[in-house]
């Protein structure tokens, strides 16, 4: 009847968002009376153990080097098995790339009714009702699963990782190795960068700077604040961005903590995949620009002036501190 | 003597069948459509609401599909669509930018493991080399049904597509992943979700207008599917209180608020 939170993983190290997927893992364990597990699959480097502090209780891995390659099928079958090994009654994901190929494919083999991009705790008062996510985070919907078994996904940065003083008991489930379906034949990693998806603050940049030989004011700000940077869709549509970097309805949906849009109007489209962030700072010379009504603080100004100085006062309040 | 004569069927199938791609489309809204609730919070208000295909469908896993036929024009393209008769508009659409014929499932699409069954019942019977989804629909946002079709039909799966190609008989794809991307190659027939990147958005011309009304649309009745979820009812988030305009002469004062007062920096 336990709880199981897939913990995903990249070069051995475990992500930010299943950081949030076993503390989420934890109090949706809390609240039916039951605890939480974990199933980490590949080489690990980082120490799983750690899961304890943030309420797992006992990590199932599957250490196996062929396993880092990523193939839903085989990731499906994997978990389902530990599923029925350990009777597992609700399997977490985070709502990243790995979730969603994987919850879907396991939802059909448990028979279990999936919510994808849940953003609150199930409230179990009468049944199991998840709020989540939709319109593009213009909106949430409220979903009755009606299976006994459940799977969620969880939305990036829309739990807030709890960190206690636990250590997790590590045993190693031992299986065969199912054939893969997929061969992974290369991979790109943009190395030291923050994950747009998982970071905690997001520099946008729009139209409004002209050309991509001025994004060094949205390059330097994220440096300088370790944040991710984003663009809108015309900004990737005429390549002065790359495509992974378009938020929106369209594009990537995020949630940071802080997200600053520099130069971009805030057409609705844009605003869907970015009105979860918890504060909106905007910097845009027209003052009647959409945005600053979905905006916490702004500056109305040209951002080739406004922005240098904001670098600057950052740095000399880094100083200070 | 009976063998030799199943491997000739075989010989026959294989040099002379044509590639086959599902595209799966499904029915939003507009982008700049009012996001509003109606009876007691339960349904989206659609009074007024302008329908349009699911971009991520249209924009992207369609027209590569078309790309692909029209590298090789003895590809052919169904479209698939679970709907009521209210999703005909899209559908022809669709034809008119370049499917082939469509299917329209019969009912109402509440459910993800709903809509994935009506699709895999009839992608079981149709052969299909390759089943393309959008990465999500930008109104429930479920990233669902691509994964849920593989299963059911027991197929690979490969989420969040950028570019998809077929060299040899292979497929072969790149993805995006967090913080990066992946090249994967499979055997088909597979499944997978589409985004930006694996082709430009494009309009209608009058000629696949005009096509179009001729096109094949074929409605079919649902198969019996028990729903796995139900939405109770709908929400939006409260509103912003308003924005603090800081002076463009003082940004220092901005980074403060940021740093004190939204605890942010
Ligand atoms: C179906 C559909 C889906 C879409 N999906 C998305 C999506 O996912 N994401 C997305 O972003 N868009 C999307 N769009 C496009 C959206 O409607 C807008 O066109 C787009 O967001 C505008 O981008 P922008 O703000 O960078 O450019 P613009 O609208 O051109 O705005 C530029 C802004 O920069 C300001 N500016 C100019 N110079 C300066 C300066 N020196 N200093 C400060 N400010 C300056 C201007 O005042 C202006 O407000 C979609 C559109 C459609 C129809």
């Amino acid at each position: 009847m336990s709880v199981l939170v897939f913990i995903d993983q990249a070069e051995g190290h475990i992500k930010k968002s299943s950081f949030e997927a076993a503390s989420y893992g934890a109090k949706t364990a809390e609240l039916s009376g039951t605890f939480a597990e974990a199933i980490v699959i590949g080489q690990m480097k980082d120490d799983l153990s750690e899961l304890g502090k943030y309420g797992i209780k006992k990590v199932h891995a599957i250490s196996n080097e062929a396993l880092n390659n990523f193939d839903s099928k085989v990731y499906t079958t994997l978990i389902q098995q530990l599923v029925e090994s350990t009777n597992a009654n609700t399997v977490i994901f985070s709502n990243n790339t790995s979730g969603k190929s994987i919850a879907p494919r396991l939802s059909i083999r448990m028979k279990a009714g999936l919510v994808s991009g849940a953003v609150a705790l199930p409230d179990i008062t009468s049944g199991f009702i998840i709020k989540k996510s939709v319109f593009s985070g213009k909106a949430f919907a409220n979903i009755k699963i009606h299976t006994e078994k459940k799977i969620i996904t969880l939305n990036p940065n829309a739990f807030n990782i709890i960190k206690g003083n636990g250590v997790a008991e590590i045993v190693e489930f031992t299986t065969t190795l199912p054939a893969y379906s997929i061969e992974v034949t290369e991979t790109n990693k943009i190395v030291g960068d923050v994950p747009l998806s998982e970071a905690d603050i997001v520099i946008s940049g729009g139209r409004g700077l002209k050309g991509p030989e001025n994004w060094g004011l949205v390059t330097d700000l994220a440096k300088l604040l370790g944040a991710a940077t984003a663009c809108s869709r015309p900004v990737a549509d005429i390549h002065w961005r790359p495509h992974h970097e378009h938020v929106g309805q369209t594009g990537l949906a995020i949630a940071p903590n802080l997200y600053i849009a520099i130069g971009i109007s805030g057409a609705i489209q844009h605003l869907a995949g970015v009105n979860r962030s918890k504060t909106i700072v905007v910097i845009n010379k027209d003052p009647e620009a959409p945005f600053f009504k979905a905006a916490d603080y702004g500056i109305v100004g040209d951002a080739f002036e406004v922005v240098p100085k904001i670098i600057e006062s950052i740095k000399k309040m880094k100083s200070l501190s | 003597m009976l063998p030799i004569i199943e491997d000739w069927w075989l010989f026959f199938n294989y040099n002379f069948t044509i590639m086959k791609i599902l595209v799966c489309i499904s029915k939003t809204p507009d982008t700049t459509a009012k996001i509003a609730f109606a009876d007691n919070n339960t349904k989206f208000a659609s009074d007024g609401v302008q329908w349009i295909i699911n971009p991520y469908d249209e924009w992207y896993s369609l027209v590569r599909a078309i790309e692909l036929k029209e590298a090789d024009p003895t590809i052919s393209i169904h479209l698939i669509n679970v709907g009521g008769p209210e999703s005909e508009p899209i559908i022809r659409k669709a034809l008119a930018l370049g499917g082939d014929e469509a299917i329209r499932i019969n009912c109402d699409s509440n459910d993800s493991f709903n809509v994935a069954s009506q699709i895999a019942n009839v992608a079981k019977q149709g052969n299909y080399d390759l089943i393309f989804t959008g990465k999500e629909t930008i109104d429930f946002n479920g990233s669902s049904i691509g994964g849920m079709l593989a299963e059911l039909l027991d197929l690979p799966f490969v989420s969040h597509v950028t570019k998809f190609n077929i060299e040899t008989n292979m497929a072969v794809i790149i993805r995006e992943i967090d913080g990066g991307e992946e090249t994967n190659k499979a055997a088909m027939p597979l499944v997978i979700s589409c985004q930006k990147g694996m082709a430009e958005q494009r309009i209608p011309n009058m000629k696949g207008i005009m096509g179009a009304r001729t096109k094949p649309l074929k409605v079919l009745d649902p198969v019996d599917v028990v729903s796995l979820t139900s939405i109770v009812s709908f929400d939006l988030p409260p509103a912003k209180a308003g924005v603090k305009l800081v002076s463009p002469e003082n940004p220092e004062e901005l980074v403060r608020l940021l740093h004190e007062e939204a605890k942010a920096i």
